[in-house]
């Protein structure tokens, strides 16, 4: 089976890196060989893989040796469960240096020196928050991910940051090979999320590929520093992940995506009772104007 | 040749503009213009400081450059960091020919390149870390430095360093100015904003040091001198006059210059502007906020020499002004005998300027001193002001061009044929291989001063021996030498 690079977009805090790694972790289960790279200064992507804190990262270890050229494969790729590869780009402190060009950096050095072997299966870049600038686009640029994948729930702030995602995607689709390949919603709970995420996945050309309840079990393994398929394989939520990892495996609809309007997305989410219809009487409007008006 | 008229100047310029895509013709319309010295206004014919065109060789430099290599690197007991990868302090090191006295490496800086070199982790963990540390390092290295200047090159900007963090935190430390310069190459059209932003820089963390300490020795005769930066010793070349003439010079900016001087400086009375396009905002500053008036002058050539000598001295008491008849008088016998020696071998010539800062219509003087013409000119990066001093210098139906371009540049001169061109390094080889005369009047071509009396002996000698250099009469290639001749018959075997 020929490489398959997928990259994992979506709001901060959503639930990305939790739910990649126990996806990766439900592939492997099923026998791929898988690599995750992380692309997040933070370096959360694979601690629940490796069972560490977080994992030494690409530009640290550069930082300290020098240059990134006096750096070895195996001095940044760590083997966790079940063989899985990990890999963390790394980056500055919050509010200093270009966590861009760390995400960069990392990424050519990993395909200079041949971390994309023929054996494996997957790999998949957990990439932080936004595509803020052209760092974080790294990842779906020509000849890396194919596949983009972007977790969401039915909250408000999670359906603009997927739209907005999606447009990021237009633009590298329409140059490259990168396209859409579905939403992931990972269920906060919201009234009739999974109606909204399919209405929302619709609209921009795609399918919401799995719900994935919430569970409290996630929590209790990642104290442990663990997925959920290693901590209880026998969880209902591990069966979830599995399927997830099922729908993913056997994906063939990648898309060119076709992002909405602000105006279309807030009437999907008026019509789903998310937000109110705007009153443009109260735009701008401070309460003690409104007390006197 | 016979001077172009208005009329055929005009359509040369329609002419040039003919080859370009109707947007950029549009463009480069409005940078383009025949002198008509009556105008008042030059934006009524000329726009200028606009963002170049992409793709026609513009002859610009950076806001870096124009902070770094001009306005603060000549401060010769700062340490001024190239803040960034190294190519920006190294290409540049040196190049400007800002002569100082001092011993290079103890107690001046000039010539020497300090870059804090970049490399991607910098890029990506930040680089305020280094620069702490390379000013700790510097300080052991070279403690008889006076301050230290940091220079962003681009990434600071784009990273978002906190370089006044920094800055602060070493200027306590060491107890010296460290001045921080947001001068990132990017910022602006040009050069120009460069200036501006080094000028605010000194305003911001030079200029306020001395408020409130009466401990210097003031006169009344105290003044500085602003926007010379010695190139090949000018401003040495132009204090003497001044100093003979009974003024007190507490200042050179910036060449020679030390940070005591700009501290200083709010206490002159009168600011001397040469470069008013590099420094022109400083003396506006000095004029509001310390109430010193600042003139502008003129020391290239005799006659420009004596009237900014009597325009500077109208400004004085008698002493003063007595000073500057017996200046002018002294050095008469002088340069009468240069403009002797050199206006008959240079009289009627003609000569095409493309340059920055003041010299388009600096220069225009000494060249009439010597019998010559200018016929074109036009600034790298100056702003309408400039425009505005220059039309009244150049003769009517003159070539007026606003950063030109490499094309309309060649252009030009294959058409107006001037007998001289002066401009930078990156014109000098196109046209000495056209075959035309060529001085380099960024540094002089390496010679100078050519400020002050005794800078002009040496200007007049360089354009009458490059003008007049047999070299010329060689360049013809045989082929088309041949052509002219009788076919010389070959012998047959």
């Amino acid at each position: 089976m020929a490489l398959r690079q997928c990259a994992i977009y979506g709001k901060g805090g959503i639930g990305k890196s939790t739910t990649t790694q126990n996806l990766v972790s439900a592939l492997a289960e099923l026998g791929n060989s898988v690599m995750i790279v992380g692309c997040d200064p933070k370096a959360d992507s694979t601690r629940l893989i490796l069972h560490a804190k977080a994992q030494t990262t690409i530009m640290s270890l550069a930082a300290e040796a020098g240059s990134v050229e006096d750096l070895e494969l195996e001095d940044v790729l760590k083997a966790g469960y079940r063989g899985i590869k990990c890999v963390e780009s790394g980056g500055p402190e919050p509010g200093v240096g270009c966590a861009g060009r760390g995400v960069i950096t990392a990424i050519n050095f990993l395909e200079e020196e041949g971390a994309y072997d023929e054996d494996l299966d997957f790999v998949f870049y957990d990439v932080l928050g936004d595509v803020v600038c052209g760092g974080f686009a790294m990842p779906i640029r020509e000849n890396k991910a194919q596949e983009i994948y972007i977790v969401c729930s039915g909250e408000m702030m999670a359906m603009y940051a997927a739209n907005n995602i999606a447009k990021g995607i237009v633009k590298y689709a329409n140059s490259g090979s990168v396209r859409l390949a579905g939403l992931i919603c990972n269920s906060r709970e919201t009234a009739r999320e999974d109606e909204l995420i399919s209405a929302l996945a619709a609209k921009i050309g795609t399918t919401m590929i799995h719900f994935v309840p919430r569970d409290n079990v996630v929590q209790r393994a990642e104290i442990r520093r663990m997925t959920v398929i290693e901590y209880e394989p026998q969880a209902k939520q591990a069966e979830e992940y599995r399927q997830l990892a099922i729908k993913i495996r056997d994906n063939k609809n990648f898309v060119i995506p076709t992002p909405i309007t602000m105006d279309e997305l807030e009437e999907l989410m008026m019509e789903f009772g998310i937000i109110d219809e705007v009153d443009e009487s109260i735009v701008g409007l401070t309460a003690a104007a409104e007390a006197t008006a | 040749m016979t001077a172009l008229t208005r009329e055929e100047t005009e359509a040369l310029i329609q002419e040039v503009l003919e080859v370009y895509p109707d947007a950029a013709r549009k463009d480069r319309a409005k940078h383009l213009t025949v002198n008509d010295p009556t105008i008042e206004k030059s934006n009524k014919c000329i726009t200028s400081n606009r963002k170049s065109l992409p793709g026609v060789m513009t002859i610009r430099g950076c806001a870096y450059a124009g902070s770094k290599g001009v306005v603060w690197g000549p401060i010769k007991d700062m340490i001024h960091i190239s803040h960034g990868p190294v190519g920006c302090g190294q290409y540049s090191r040196a190049g400007r020919r800002n002569y100082y006295v001092g011993t290079t490496g103890v107690n001046a800086f000039g010539t020497m390149n300090f870059t804090s070199d970049f490399q991607e982790k910098d890029i990506v963990f930040g680089g305020d870390k280094k620069l702490a540390k390379i000013m700790n390092e510097i300080e052991q290295l070279f403690p008889l430095n006076k301050g230290i200047s940091i220079q962003s090159e681009c990434p600071i900007g784009l990273i978002g360093d906190d370089i006044e963090a920094v800055a602060k935190k070493a200027s306590k430390e060491i107890s010296k100015p460290v001045v921080p310069v947001r001068c990132e190459g990017f910022r602006g059209v040009s050069q120009s904003l460069g200036h501006h932003i080094a000028n605010d820089a000194i305003r911001d963390w030079v200029l306020e040091n001395r408020d409130g300490d009466e401990s210097f020795q003031t006169t009344t005769y105290d003044v500085a001198v602003i926007g010379d930066y010695n190139i090949g010793g000018d401003a040495w070349a132009s204090r003497t006059l001044l100093e003979e003439m009974g003024l007190r010079v507490v200042a050179q900016w910036s060449g020679d210059g030390t940070i005591a001087e700009m501290e200083k400086t709010p206490k002159v009375k009168l600011n001397l502007i040469h470069c008013y396009r590099s420094m022109n905002y400083i003396a506006r500053h000095m004029e509001e906020k310390y109430k010193i008036p600042w003139i502008e002058y003129n020391f290239f050539g005799p006659t420009k020499i004596a009237e900014s000598l009597r325009k500077i001295a109208a400004l004085f008491d008698e002493t003063i002004q007595a000073g500057a008849e017996r200046v002018i008088e002294r050095y008469k016998a002088e340069y009468e005998a240069v403009i002797a020696k050199y206006r008959p071998r240079l009289e009627g010539k003609r000569v095409m300027l493309y340059v920055g800062g003041l010299r388009p219509r600096h220069v225009i003087g000494a060249y009439e001193d010597l019998g010559m013409e200018v016929v074109g000119t036009g600034y790298e990066f100056g702003h309408n002001d400039d425009y505005d001093r220059t039309i009244k210098e150049m003769g009517n139906a003159t070539l007026i061009y606003d950063d030109v371009t490499g094309y309309e540049f060649e252009e030009f001169v294959k058409r107006v044929k001037p007998d001289l061109i002066g401009s930078g390094i990156k014109e000098k080889y196109i046209f000495q291989k056209m075959g035309i005369p060529f001085r380099q009047m960024h540094s002089w071509d390496y010679s100078g001063p050519y400020h002050g009396y005794d800078g002009f002996a040496i200007f007049a000698r360089d354009m009458d021996m490059t003008l007049n250099n047999p070299c010329w009469k060689q360049v013809q290639v045989p082929w088309k030498k041949a052509a002219n001749e009788p076919v010389a018959v070959a012998a047959s075997a």
